[in-house]
């Protein structure tokens, strides 16, 4: 293949950046984590491996685990696939907004989505079934979740896709379910490819929302290592569980990367919006019936919250917002503005770190033909798919030499990145590795050097989905996800932090306020994932 | 003589660097659990008095915490650390974490919380008690429950909610009190308890906000149970938060289980001058009359005064059990294991 052009040495080059981040916070951390664990009596021992393959209950955990995983990863792809069909393709009024709101509940505390979810589906829920301690309900909150991974990432790749390719098939007499079949979705694989193993990896790590909608029978083995560290500090049983889990991910992610790499082909990929306006009645009543079924799903839920948080004691009004911003309740440890701007900041700086090494790792997995390099793409999704409690108290035992970086506050934001990179090489890579080569090659003929044909053919058709990773890893620094719950934190809280401390305490205006606190913190990610939405829009011109 | 001149320079020197070293750091370092808070004002009033700041650590639930402790016990992450409870206490002691120190405050503290040894210096405690919904019991013709024995009777089925021990402080605190009320005997046993419990469809959450906020029906809890394993201190919270007149729950008094939290000195610590100060600090009236209200808990020093809608609204424990750390520790993994498989 002529088009894989980078030379070794431009390869090594580009990876030194992401190998040193992945391997100091990451293998290193890791490692020597699982070293303590397995050395727990002395001398190293293989047995808490044997303990946990023996274990029925745990074989039951680990059994669980994946296949709620990957019941969760298809129906998400089935709900989500309509939306980002619709999102990609239609021109509607309240798009962008819509667009915007669909991430809102990727960030949201599990305990504060887990209330609401008891509130509607539990004991006595508002819509009269109760699903608490089923899988069901585990299952509903992971689509909950990850449907905006599906209409955001599978979305905007289907928006680059030239719809005359489509429109040619229809012409020629296939039904629009051949078309789909045959033309969209061969096209479409690599990016349902990518969401798929995002929204796995996701799902098999799943800790609050199995922790509070499960039970004693529903578990995964995330939910299990953090069992046996924290509460028996069975640190030998943990560090099998999560080396364990590790292989697995490690096994999938191989298989993963070679068909999403085999798969992939050059494509006519538009930089431009490619949407229109639904022109016929069916596609009228498509449209608005997708966008009706999102509202309702990802709405009724925000809506308790949003009713909750108007409810002071014994009344209705904005209250518990007011008390947000002027209390100085000696209980409410960090005021509203001061947590906002904490979160943003953190959420910033995760920002920065994600693209910069998502980025220079996309590219180098998807312009060289080294072997290395596609490896280092898969091992950068490994920490999506391990322990967040191995990964925090690895910080702790690995990170003392030679900087003291266990009490940094620059362990925030690197937790959150490595959560994060996977979101943006996974939006990027499928994009880099269809821009067709003879558009480079005419770049090439007119005179342009290797960087100038990137910044000018390959730059506007990959800037979209750069961004969409942008804003995911934004997202999933606002939400504080990975291992920030199990690493000591310096005195800035963030949202999350201080919805999770006013939940923790009795009284009618600690939940108000953490219900107000949780609406504020979805207006902040919509509208900041909004603005990235329109960066990224003035990047990219029509070619 | 010049020689001499020379190496008392030295010595003076290097005594001089000693002391400067340990003498006045700029700040000290305390590692805790995130339900910690204290006013700015208190920790202030320790940097005037000492010269030195306090920088807080929050490190997750109290187990977390402890964890991090040990993991890090050989190079320590903080000089103190408070907010380890008895249920964790003889695990910390035993990896090492801690600098034995006697305070001289501990004269204001009751023996009963003193700990041989002195590893740790306790700080606060709180009773881990059943709750209920005032209005539901004012409505209905059931009786308030008695004692934990009367909740295993069939008019409570399908009203009470407790949490998971695995996964819960108060949970597990719970578990406890009912081994020290029921015993591990082979009469009517903590195991038979909890059969009779589960029996009467007792509710199991995984974390308290869950049980009391979408379970239990009292106070600020949205559910429809009238029973709700909670905190001694949580009726003056209700009221507190509430701006209320009333508690609209209430506490029952017998079967409390009492958790009292302890700070240490870290094994290691560079500033073990000022770790002291800092848990003496901890002792005094400044830091102790400012506990109820921040983190609602009770100060351990007797002569701390209490805040008005603590000495209103608590209804002090009936005899709480207390158990020795060192019986948790042996047996906490057996019980939370024998626990689970009743559950299942």
């Amino acid at each position: 293949m002529s088009r894989r052009r980078l030379t070794p040495g431009a390869t090594a080059a580009l990876l030194g950046l992401p190998v040193a981040f992945i391997s100091y916070f990451f293998v290193y951390p890791l490692t020597a984590i699982f070293w303590r664990g397995l050395t727990a009596t002395g001398t190293l021992s293989f047995d808490p491996f044997l303990d946990v393959l023996t274990s029925p209950s745990l074989r039951g955990v680990a059994w669980f685990t994946v296949w709620q995983a990957l019941v969760s990863t298809l129906l998400t792809l089935a709900v989500g696939m309509p939306t980002a069909y619709v999102f990609a393709r239609f021109r509607f009024r309240g798009r962008a907004l819509l667009r915007g709101l669909s991430i809102v509940p990727f960030v949201l505390p599990t305990l504060v989505v887990g209330t609401a979810f008891l509130t509607l589906i539990g004991p006595n829920g508002a819509l009269g079934i109760d699903l608490r301690g089923t899988v069901w309900a585990i299952l509903i909150a992971h689509v909950f979740y990850n449907y905006a991974i599906v209409v955001r990432g599978v979305g905007s790749f289907w928006e680059q896709i030239d719809p005359r390719l489509e429109e040619a098939a229809r012409v020629l007499g296939a039904s629009p379910w051949r078309t789909f079949t045959r033309v969209t979705f061969p096209l479409l694989r690599p990016a349902v490819l990518a969401s798929a193993s995002l929204i796995f990896l996701l799902s098999f790590t799943s800790f609050g929302v199995v922790l509070i909608l499960g039970d004693l029978a529903h578990t995964t083995l995330e939910v299990e290592i953090w069992r046996q560290t924290t509460a028996f500090l069975r640190l030998d049983v943990a560090a099998a569980l999560a080396v364990l889990q590790l292989v697995g991910v490690g096994v999938l992610l191989v298989v993963y990367g070679r068909t999403s790499a085999r798969r992939s082909r050059e494509l006519p990929l538009q930089a431009g919006d490619t949407a229109r306006p639904p022109r016929t009645r069916g596609q009228r009543l498509f449209v608005w019936t997708t966008v009706t079924f999102m509202m309702l799903f990802l709405g009724i839920p925000i809506a308790v919250l949003v009713v909750r948080s108007l409810r002071p004691a014994g009344g209705f009004g904005i209250d518990n917002y007011v008390g947000l911003f002027t209390a100085t309740d000696s209980a409410f440890f960090v005021t509203a503005p001061e947590a906002m701007t904490n979160s943003l900041l953190f959420a910033f700086a995760a920002l920065v770190i994600a693209v910069v090494i998502g980025v220079l790792a996309a590219v180098s997995s998807a312009y060289s033909s080294s072997r290395i390099a596609a490896m280092i793409d898969s091992g950068l999704m490994l920490p999506l798919g391990a322990s967040a409690v191995t990964i925090g108290f690895g910080f702790l035992v690995a990170l003392d030499e030679p900087i003291d970086l266990r009490t940094s506050i620059m362990l925030i934001p690197i937790a959150h990145a490595l959560v994060a990179i996977p979101f943006v090489i996974r939006t990027s890579l499928p994009v880099m590795r269809s821009v067709q080569q003879r558009l480079r090659d005419a770049a090439a003929v007119l005179g342009a050097g290797p960087l100038r044909v990137w910044r000018e053919v390959d730059l506007p058709i990959v800037a979209r989905a750069i961004g969409v990773g942008a804003a995911f890893a934004f997202a999933i620094s606002l939400g504080e996800f990975g291992a920030t719950a199990f690493i000591v934190r310096p005195g800035n809280a963030t949202m999350p932090v201080a919805i999770f401390r006013l939940l923790s305490l009795p009284g009618a205006t600690n939940f108000g306020r953490a219900m107000a606190l949780s609406v504020i913190l979805m207006v902040l990610t919509g509208a900041s994932v909004m603005f990235i939405d329109r960066l990224r829009r003035g990047t990219g011109g029509d070619i | 003589m010049i020689r001499s001149m020379a190496l008392a320079l030295a010595t003076v020197s290097i005594v001089a660097s000693c002391t400067s070293a340990d003498s006045q750091p700029a700040e000290i370092v305390l590692l805790t659990h995130d339900s910690f808070a204290v006013s700015d004002a208190t920790l202030a009033a320790f940097t005037e008095e000492t010269g030195v700041a306090v920088r807080v650590l929050r490190s997750g639930d109290a187990g977390t915490m402890v964890n991090q402790a040990i993991l890090t016990a050989d190079n320590p992450i903080a000089d103190v650390l408070f907010g380890v409870d008895n249920t964790f206490l003889s695990r910390a002691v035993a990896a090492g974490v801690f600098s034995r120190y006697r305070s001289p405050a501990l004269d204001t503290v009751d023996v009963t919380f003193h700990v041989e040894g002195d590893m740790v210096t306790p700080i606060d405690y709180g009773d881990v008690c059943v709750n209920y919904d005032r209005a539901a019991f004012d409505e209905s013709v059931i009786p308030i429950p008695a004692q934990l024995a009367d909740l295993a009777d069939p008019v409570y089925a399908g009203r009470f909610v407790v949490q998971n021990p695995a996964t819960s402080s108060p949970g597990l605190a719970f578990l406890l009190s009912t081994i020290g009320t029921f015993g591990e005997g082979d009469d009517y046993n903590w195991k038979d308890y909890w059969t009779d419990l589960f029996a009467n469809d007792v509710h199991v959450t995984s974390g308290w906000s869950e049980a009391y906020y979408t379970v239990f029906s009292g106070g600020s809890g949205e559910g429809s149970r009238p029973l709700v394993v909670s905190y001694a201190s949580s009726p003056p919270a209700e009221v507190y938060f509430g701006e209320l007149d009333e508690s609209p729950t209430g506490v029952i008094a017998v079967g409390c289980f009492r958790q009292i939290e302890y700070a240490g000195v870290l094994a290691g610590t560079k500033n073990e001058a000022f770790a002291r100060k800092l848990i003496d600090f901890m002792l005094s009236p400044t830091f102790q009359q400012d506990i109820p209200l921040n983190m609602f808990v009770f100060p351990a020093n007797r002569e701390a005064a209490l805040p008005d809608v603590f000495i209103a609204h608590v209804t002090p424990p009936i005899d709480p059990i207390v158990m020795e750390p060192a019986r948790i520790e042996e047996n906490r993994e057996r019980w939370i294991e024998e626990w689970t498989e009743l559950a299942r």
